[in-house]
């Protein structure tokens, strides 16, 4: 099961017969440019990945490699250059299908990203699906792109959005979350990891019970695939939207798997050219999948560029990813633990690299200046998840998120960092 | 520490810590709340207004040094102010930490130690928000946004 996948990965690497798995982390540093640069003349620790992970070039080359010699459009084109640019495409999109374990390619959908692949769920299965008084159940700690659309879909057809409740530890409170499925409930949507909180949710069992009372069970894996990889079978999910700029690829790409059984029932929300079998003013007729859900000129470059990404990670391997964040998070937590007056928020048992925290006198905002002056990156503030913000009665926080590339030293420089902002506000 | 001393002056330092008029006026007559989108911050001004003039202001609510300093300075300065005097200093200020005019103690006063932000776009919206949400108050809306 994949959410478990960091814990037996690293137990695997300590006691059992799995090979010990080991990241070459400078080898990795080397692949990405934007780590050489310098900045306000100190070396950079980018500990913003949760936001956008860095490029490797394997990526940014297979991007140039597009515009430079294949621009042309995809699809029914017969020339040359469209040929070569639509294999391109296609041979992305079996590579992503591969990414994500499904047995199928026609049921990955290139999106925008997760929100729009969520909103394509929420619109072309909700709305169609949804009738007033029936439940759409979300948890407390969703990113606002697993809340809007929801309650946007909700609103047309008078179904009801149900929140289940997050612990204080920033677990889903599964107990609570059972009790919140009902007979109504027709659409689970949870994260499969959480932005804010770093916490690992119980994919597999939580589509259990969604499934064992007939819902739909959706998931937002921006930050789960790029943590955790992806297997949609092994998760027993129905739909998985994740983004390409998490993934370290492309900004404006994204994937969306559905079972197919029941993605290939839906019709299209978004119409135009490439969905369509034949158009008459009288009547149109659809393509199957995955064109029937990419109306429009495809984000080309960007998919040919996901394809690259998740080809980079697959040579890494999840084993070895899993075992380096692990030791990092270890390492993170105890670090910033020894930092009086900060307060972390999210300590599930179950979590990647995503730490939030709060400091006595520091404000979130200033922290965040006074860190990229010394050359590191994190973010503050709600990182779009403003009820998750209310649920543990903050504002905002200062986040550090860690990607392939992360190492102690960026970690060991963002609490001197810290310290200084301390010192400075003391 | 240096470069970040241009932006987090002792002023600014101060008034973040221990914000001045961080309490409602007496008898306030007219009132609006500020909210910035963008990072959550939020804060109410409350002042007391005869005819033209601000008798008494002060502000409530959460935010970063800046923004924090920014309301405890502004309520300080607009104190006795009228309202077109209140007008032609945001001018200033504004165009001040925006970095379209260098900052004159002379003309400022006080409110000169924000000159550090026209450095820092992306805390611009913190040194003002007490100022919009002050001219929201005047003009009688309810509410401001840095937005
Ligand atoms: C958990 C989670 N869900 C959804 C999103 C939205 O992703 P995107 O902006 O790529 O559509 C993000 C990214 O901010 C996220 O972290």
């Amino acid at each position: 099961m994949t959410q478990s996948r960091p814990s037996t990965t690293s137990e695997g690497a300590t006691a059992s017969s799995s090979p010990r798995v080991e990241l070459d982390v400078e080898r990795i540093r080397s692949d990405f440019p934007a780590l050489g640069q310098r900045v306000h003349g100190h070396r950079l620790a980018y500990l913003d990945s949760a936001a956008s992970a860095l490029k490797p070039q394997s990526v940014i080359d297979a991007v140039v490699k597009n515009y430079s010699e294949d621009g042309a459009n995809v699809h029914r084109g017969v020339h040359w250059l469209s040929q070569r640019a639509t294999t391109a495409l296609e041979a992305a999109r079996e590579k992503v299908a591969k990414f994500m374990g499904s047995a199928t390619v026609e049921n990955v959908v290139f999106t925008r990203g997760t929100t729009d692949g969520i909103n394509l769920v929420a619109n072309a299965y909700g709305a169609a699906n949804l009738s007033a008084g029936d439940e759409v159940l979300i948890s407390h700690l969703e990113h606002h792109s697993n809340i809007v659309p929801w309650q946007q879909v909700c609103e047309r057809t008078g179904a009801r959005l149900v929140i289940a409740p997050v612990t204080d530890s920033g677990e889903l409170d599964v107990d609570g979350f059972e009790r919140k499925l009902s007979e109504r409930t027709k659409i689970v949507s949870v994260a499969h990891v959480s932005n804010t909180l770093g916490t690992i949710l119980p994919l597999a069992r939580i589509a259990d019970l969604a499934h064992a009372r007939g819902a739909v069970m959706v998931v937002d894996g921006a930050q789960g695939a790029p943590h955790l990889g992806v297997d949609v079978q092994a998760l027993g999910v129905d739909f998985y939207a994740m983004s390409g700029h998490k993934l370290y690829g492309p900004n404006g790409i994204g994937a969306l798997w559905g079972e197919k059984s029941i993605f290939e029932k839906m019709a299209p929300y978004q119409g135009g050219g490439g969905m369509i079998r034949t158009v008459s003013f009288e009547k149109t007729t659809y393509a199957g999948l995955p064109e029937r859900f990419e109306a429009g000129t495809p984000n080309i470059a960007g998919a040919i560029g996901l394809g690259a990404a998740v080809d980079y990670l697959t040579n890494i391997g999840f084993a070895a990813v899993a075992a380096h964040e692990k030791e990092l998070v270890r390492y993170g937590t105890k670090a910033l633990a020894a930092i009086p007056g900060l307060r972390p928020i999210g300590t599930a048992k179950e979590k990647v690299g995503v730490f939030s925290f709060l400091l006595e006198n520091v404000h979130p905002h200033d922290l965040g200046t006074i860190l990229d002056k010394r050359g590191v990156a994190i973010r503050a503030g709600h990182h779009c998840t403003q009820p998750l913000m209310k649920r543990f009665g903050v504002p905002a926080t200062a986040r550090a998120s860690l990607g392939i590339y992360s190492t102690r030293s960026d970690i060991d420089q963002l609490v001197g960092a810290i310290r200084e902002a301390q010192e400075m506000f003391s | 520490m240096d470069d970040l001393r241009e932006l987090y002056q002792e002023v600014i330092l101060d008034h973040g810590k221990n914000p001045r008029n961080f309490a409602f006026p007496d008898a306030s007559n007219c009132e609006a709340d500020g909210y910035n989108p963008l990072c959550g911050d939020q804060l109410t001004v409350k002042a007391r207004v005869e005819g033209d003039v601000v008798l008494d202001v002060g502000f409530q609510g959460q935010g970063c040094a800046i923004s924090t300093a920014a309301a405890s300075t502004m309520t300080e300065w607009a104190k006795g102010k009228t309202r077109s005097q209140i007008d032609e200093m945001f001018e200033l200020f504004h165009s001040v930490v925006t970095g379209k005019k260098d900052a004159d103690e002379d003309e400022l006063g006080k409110l000169a130690v924000f000159g550090g932000v026209a450095e820092y776009p992306m805390r611009v919206k913190c040194a003002t928000l007490a100022w919009h949400t002050l001219e929201a108050a005047l003009a009688g809306k309810k509410e401001a946004s840095t937005e």
